[in-house]
This record gives structure tokens, sequence and C-alpha cells, in this order.
């Protein structure tokens, strides 16, 4: 009965792993070997499980002897039939870690040689609680900086580059790849290599504060044509305000308190302490994952970030409301 | 049990400020200042640990590192000694970083906002030691700049630049 409540409990909580943030999704190709790893080690360990399972009650189930006992004097002589058992048993225990070491060996090997030939350069580097999102950092004419998403053309080897500004965070993307932690002051690497078109979900993982349940990272794997559209849009300046009150919103960001730690593409706004805003409102989220991208909750962040998710350094700069009004307008240009 | 609780208790040593007050304005530092009463905003930012750390962090994003240096002054003066020329009270620091001084200082004003200035202040408070030492931050923000002598990378020395 217990057993049973325990199952019901594990499939209820792993059901909470469906979609877009599943660690056995497989969707992208260390994903797909680490379960196919995984279902082989559940399939011997379970085989073997049962095995042990079975002796133990076949053991209960024999009758005690009574010509067995110390008393007896004939302890010493066991049945026939005990050493061959042992002697296999012992073989199938050395072949099934055998096995098992192998094929973890073999698993790794192939990561490696996913790793060998990158055709993509991400750098992410983890900020207490963002993620800034750089591509083709070493040349200036070609490197977008987003924050908080990443795009990856399905089927093609991605090298992500990863720094942390404060604090231990992990990057975690479980349908893809297993976790790397981002550690400040030293480079670590990952590699991702996404086999569906699909939106994923990756979240930090190591607890690095207090917002970091509110660290996401939305990944969106395209098609190479979709992402390509996508880069070459990203590579252009952010959008000029078109109308009066996007224009006073312009006003006010590049010289003002964002303008100071935000970078917009073609402006004043040069700030490099915060998510860069050029193409903001082409992004899903807002403020890594906490809020969906939208106008309602676009005027609810600017307004007031600190009741969204407080202690992020976003502070609450205080907008009267003309401000807000023209602000959030300009900010729904970027896109 | 008990016991763990009535200590625990003392954990709760301050409140983190999360949304600051940005009304209402700092009053202008004049000569007159040191003979002015202390700004009431003073008790929640002075030795506030949760205010000094998150000055710490602005210090480095500001770049207040460029003139001050990590507190030992350079283009500007130094932070960590006893001279202030304009007053070394946390509301008159905050004063100074928000309307800015001869010489170079920017005034930050509509830049920062007033809880970040107040922060910052806070930090620049305890460059000099003027705070008690549990609300500071044990290690410094800036990076040492040279890597672990174990992961020093080896760098071939060229030829022709070995003198005998």
């Amino acid at each position: 009965m217990t057993r049973l409540v325990a199952i019901f409990g594990l499939m209820l909580w792993l059901s909470g792993c469906a979609g877009v943030q599943n660690a056995l999704g497989g969707d992208g190709s260390e994903g797909a070997r680490f379960v196919d790893l995984f279902t082989f080690f559940t399939i011997i360990c379970t085989i073997m499980y049962l095995l042990i399972v079975g002796a133990l009650l076949f053991a209960l189930s024999r009758r005690r002897r009574a010509a067995h006992t110390v008393e007896g004097r004939r302890h010493h002589q066991t049945s026939a039939v005990v050493k061959p058992v042992l002697v296999g048993w012992l073989a199938l225990v050395v072949v099934g870690l055998t096995v098992l070491t192998v094929a973890s060996f073999f698993t790794d090997r192939s990561n490696a040689a996913d790793a060998r030939n990158p055709a993509l350069l991400v750098k992410v580097t983890a900020n207490q609680w963002w993620w800034d999102v750089e591509y083709s950092p070493g040349d200036p004419s070609k490197t977008v900086r987003t924050a908080n998403e990443i795009h990856l053309p399905v089927g093609v080897p991605v090298h992500v580059r990863l720094n942390s500004n404060d604090v231990i965070h992990s990057f975690w993307v479980p349908n893809l790849a297993g976790k790397q932690d981002l550690i400040p002051g030293r480079t670590t690497d990952t590699y991702l290599l996404a086999r569906k078109v699909g939106l994923y979900r990756g979240q930090c993982a190591e607890f690095c504060g207090v917002q970091h349940t509110r660290m996401a990272l939305d990944i969106t794997v395209e098609s190479k044509a979709d992402f390509q559209r996508w880069y070459a849009a990203q590579l252009k300046p952010a959008a000029a305000p078109a109308t009066p009150l996007e224009l006073a919103g312009y006003r006010y960001v590049t010289t003002r308190e964002c303008s100071v730690c935000h970078n917009i593409s073609g402006t004043p706004a040069g700030g490099q302490v915060a998510p860069d805003l050029s193409h903001f409102a082409s992004r899903r989220s807002i403020a890594a994952g906490t809020l969906p991208m939208g106008k309602g909750n676009l005027y609810g962040w600017v307004a007031d970030p600190q009741s969204q998710k407080p202690g992020s350094h976003m502070p609450t700069v205080g907008l009267e409301p003309d401000e807000l009004h023209s602000v959030v307008a300009y900010l729904e240009r970027l896109k | 049990m008990a016991l763990a609780l009535l200590a625990l208790s003392g954990c709760d040593r301050e409140e983190r400020l999360t949304r600051g007050k940005p009304l209402p304005e700092t009053v202008p530092a004049s000569a007159a200042a040191h003979s002015r009463p202390l700004d009431p905003r003073a008790a929640a930012y002075e030795g506030n640990a949760p205010a000094i750390a998150q000055g710490q962090q602005l210090y480095a994003w500001m770049n207040c590192a460029g003139c001050h240096s990590h507190g030992g002054g350079g283009m500007g003066p130094a932070l960590m000694d006893d001279k202030w020329l304009y007053g070394g009270r946390i509301d008159q620091i905050a004063a100074s970083i928000k309307e800015g001084r001869p010489r170079g200082m920017p005034a930050w004003q509509g830049r920062l906002t007033e809880q970040q200035m107040w922060q910052l202040a806070a930090y620049v408070r305890s460059l000099s030691g003027q705070v008690r030492k549990d609300a500071v931050s044990a290690r410094a923000d800036e990076m040492s700049n040279t890597p672990p002598m174990t992961q020093t990378r080896r760098e071939p020395i060229e030829k022709e630049a070995v003198t005998p």
C-alpha cells in the first residue's frame, strides 16, 4: 500500500516535468543520449533488483531444515546447487557493471564528438537574476546581444561559453542537455545540439539568491532559415520612435535612469550592467521569465519592479503616469 | 528546540528595503551642512548590510573606481581616509553623489534613484570603516588581477627576445 502511494506520488511529481522543461524530453542530442542511457540503466537495474527479490522470496519460502542447524554438525554440507548459483551471480554482477560502465563511457564520448566542430558560439553570462546572451562575441559587426532568450538553429552544434558576474549559477536546459555551472572569474563550456524545433525553458539550477526561482531562459529552436531571419533582425539597430508618445518615451529612456544600466543599440542609452533592450519587445517574457511579454505586464514591471521581483536590481524609479505611458509605448516599439 | 528558535530569532537583524522611497528630495548640502540635523533617511541606510552590499555593486557598475579606485583614490579623492571635502556624513555623501562636485564629480540626479544614491553612500561610509564590521561584505567585488598560480598559462618566450 505504502509503495503504491509512493509510486503514485512519484508519477504525480514526474508529470510536472512534461513539455517545455523536461529532463526526459530528449530534444537535444546530449539529452537524447542521456535518456537512452537512463533507460538502459533502469532496465538493467530492474532486472537485477527482480533477481535479488526473487532469490530473497525463495529463501524465505524454503522450509528450515533441522539437519542444517549448527547443532546437527552437518552445516558445512551445503546443497550442490548453491555454489554454481553464487558463481553465476558473481559473473552476472561483473558483466552487468562492465556493460553499464562501457555504455556510459560511449555516451560520454559521443557527447564529446558533438563538441568537436561547433558552428556557432554563444556567450552566456549569468547575473543575479538574469542571463546575458551574446552571439559571435569576437566580431563586432556580427555581434548580437540579447537577454534571457537563446535562439538556436536546429541540428547545428552550438558552443555555449559560460561566465558569471556575481555568484555561482548553473545553466540548465533540461530538454537539450545536462547542467553546467557558471563560476565568477572562470570560463566554463557546454555544447547544445537541438534535434527538434520547439520552445523550451531553461532555468538556473544552482541557488543564487532571493530571486533564483525567477531566473529562467526562453529557448527557441527553429529552422536555419528562421534563425537567420531572427539574427538579421537582431543585428539591426533599435527601432526609432514613430509617434510623439514614443518620442517622449525615447527621450526619457535614453537620458534618465534607464540608460545608466540598459543598452539600446543606435541610441545614447549605453549602459552595460542590465539586459540589452535593443529588441526587447520581440522576446517572450519580461525579467527572465517572471512575466509573459504584454502591455499590462510591461506597465506593471516598469512602474514597480520590486513588487514583481523583490530584490531584483531593477529599482523602482517612481515614474509619473505620463512618463510611464511614454516609456511603455517606446519599449513596445523595440521589436 | 526553544533555544535554537531563540538563537535564530537573532538572525533577523535588519529589514531589507527592496523598494526604497523615491521622494522626498535630498536636502542640498551647503556651507552650513555640518550644523544641519541628520537626514531622517540616514537611519535606514547607515550600517544596513543589504544597502551596503547593493551600494558595493553600484560602485562597480557605475565605475566609481574609474576615479576613486577601490577607495584609495586616483583622479578623484580617496574615500578610505579621514578627509572629507564636502562632509563625510551619510546624507552629505548622498548629496555629493546627487548634485556632483566641482572638478569632475558628475551629478547622478536623474541617473540613479534616490535609493541607489543612498545605498552608494552607505557603501562609501564603509570604505573608511565607519560602519559595523558585521554589516560589510567579507570580500571585495573586484577580481584579483592574476589567475591562481596553478592556472597560469604558459607564455612561450620568443627566441629573438632571449638575451644570452
